[in-house]
């Protein structure tokens, strides 16, 4: 990615033109211009994993992922439209149904990515059966807990203790419906690798799976990250 | 020959709505937060009636124009009450977070009910020796798991919070009661 906007390459997000440096995607050109495109699994310091779909665009009248679609000239972008924002509801809809997401105990609410987006997007309510997960939660890190039925399969923490961190302690594992968040140890316990608090894995997840201990419920309501101000008019940044 | 006479015309007086409300597994905390809205009430009783809730002494629904319901469900009689309110609200609404998703209650479906059971009234501290799993047929039996009510019934809209607060329960129905689609927006959405 090279950083010189040659303001001849541009193409249309919404109607309005908007340049982009030549390797980028569709994402990184929006955001860098202060345009907001939903999305959760894409974090600016990683490479793109195209899983949630949130961040799913109209490209010349075809969907795509906008974090991994790259820009060129004279495209067609559609992003906030209402057809757009409805399929966002509905996978949206798809990820709280697949996990156990009681927002009123959890201790990511507020600072949440999932459900600021779920309140950008108006979704008031599941309109799906609940699977309702039953994974035990892993406590055997002294200072890091993890409670798997509200992961999003992101692949933020694998890409941040691999590349960031260069521990390796995440993994995903299983195929479709059983697809979910392993550890990278022989008896598959946190306790048992080398995480630390330290580790930028221990703070990217966007929603409430890695959480550190004895640090919940201290921010006063109101006051929390999506409080202040709707996810559309945030900069980016590690979703603490 | 008499004219026949003349009727000033009587002025309509609008028709009051009909207003149910009832917890199912709830926990009473959304109809509190309903109570939030302080004095407004008393401009809402000027354009509703409460028909069944648990603010009223009325024991069985009547035909109702709207229908709030708090909390999932966790039993037998829960459903049956949930289906009677639907049999006869025009529109009927989930508010908070237990009759949207479960809520905190559907924590308990990592656990088998009949465990929880013998748990609570035979081996918990302080029950006394022989103590039993009530078993009068007068009680309702608790579901295998807790479950939202729009998996058994159709549901018009949901309100969410844990509970939703007195502003955003005021605007949606001010929204309902004028004919507008509601939407809570930033400030009035939560699920916490
Ligand atoms: S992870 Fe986010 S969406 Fe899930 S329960 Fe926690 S706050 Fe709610
Ligand atoms: S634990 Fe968090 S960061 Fe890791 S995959 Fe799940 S949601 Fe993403
Ligand atoms: S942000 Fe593009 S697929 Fe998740």
């Amino acid at each position: 990615m090279t950083d010189d906007v040659s303001p001849t390459q541009s193409f249309s997000l919404d109607g309005d033109d908007l340049p982009f440096a030549s390797g980028e995607t569709i994402l990184q050109a929006a955001t860098r211009a202060g345009r907001y495109i939903p999305h959760l699994c894409w974090h600016p310091d990683f490479a793109a994993h195209g899983s949630c779909r949130i961040c799913s665009v109209k490209v010349n009248g075809r969907v795509g992922a906008a974090c991994t679609v790259q820009a060129a000239a004279g495209l067609e972008v559609e992003s906030n439209t209402p057809e757009m924002n409805r399929q966002r509801k509905t996978l949206l809809q798809m990820l709280f149904v697949e996990g156990n997401h009681f927002c009123p105990s959890c201790e990511k609410s507020g600072n949440c990515l999932l459900q600021a987006t779920a309140y950008q997007m108006g979704m008031e309510g599941p309109h799906f059966e609940e699977f309702y997960p039953n994974r035990p939660v892993d406590a055997s890190h002294p200072d890091i807990l993890l409670d798997f039925n509200r992961c999003i399969l992101c692949e933020l923490c694998v890409r941040a203790s691999r590349e960031a961190d260069g521990k390796n302690i995440f993994a995903i594992g299983g195929h479709g419906m059983g697809t979910h968040l392993l550890v990278n140890s022989a008896s598959g316990q946190l306790g048992d690798t080398a995480m630390s608090l330290d580790d930028r894995a221990a703070h990217i997840c966007p929603v409430g799976v890695i959480l550190p201990k004895r640090r919940g419920f201290v921010i006063p309501i109101g006051q929390r990250r999506f409080d202040l101000k709707p996810v559309s008019q945030q900069r980016e940044g590690d979703a603490t | 020959m008499t004219p026949p006479p003349v009727y000033a015309p009587v002025p309509l007086k609008p028709r009051k709505l009909k207003l149910a409300t009832v917890s199912l597994a709830g926990c009473f905390g959304c109809h509190m937060s309903f109570l939030d809205i302080d004095e407004r009430l008393l401009t809402l009783l000027e354009l509703v009636e409460f028909d069944r809730s648990p603010l009223t002494d009325i024991k069985t629904i009547g035909r109702c124009d709207i229908g709030l319901i708090e909390g999932g469900l966790c039993n037998a009689e829960n459903v049956h009450v949930l289906r009677e309110f639907r049999a006869n609200c025009k529109t009927l609404i989930a508010i908070g977070a237990c009759a949207i998703n479960g809520g905190l209650p559907a924590q308990r479906n990592q656990r088998d009910v009949g465990q929880l059971l013998r748990d609570v009234y035979c081996a918990h501290t302080g029950t006394l020796a022989g103590s039993q799993v009530p078993n009068d047929p007068e009680l309702p039996l608790p579901l295998n798991q807790v479950h939202p009510i729009h998996e058994v019934v159709h549901v018009d809209y949901f309100l969410p919070g844990c509970p939703p607060s007195a502003d955003a329960i005021w605007s949606f129905l001010n929204d309902l009661l004028t004919g507008v689609t509601p939407q809570l927006g930033h400030k009035l959405m939560h699920y916490d």
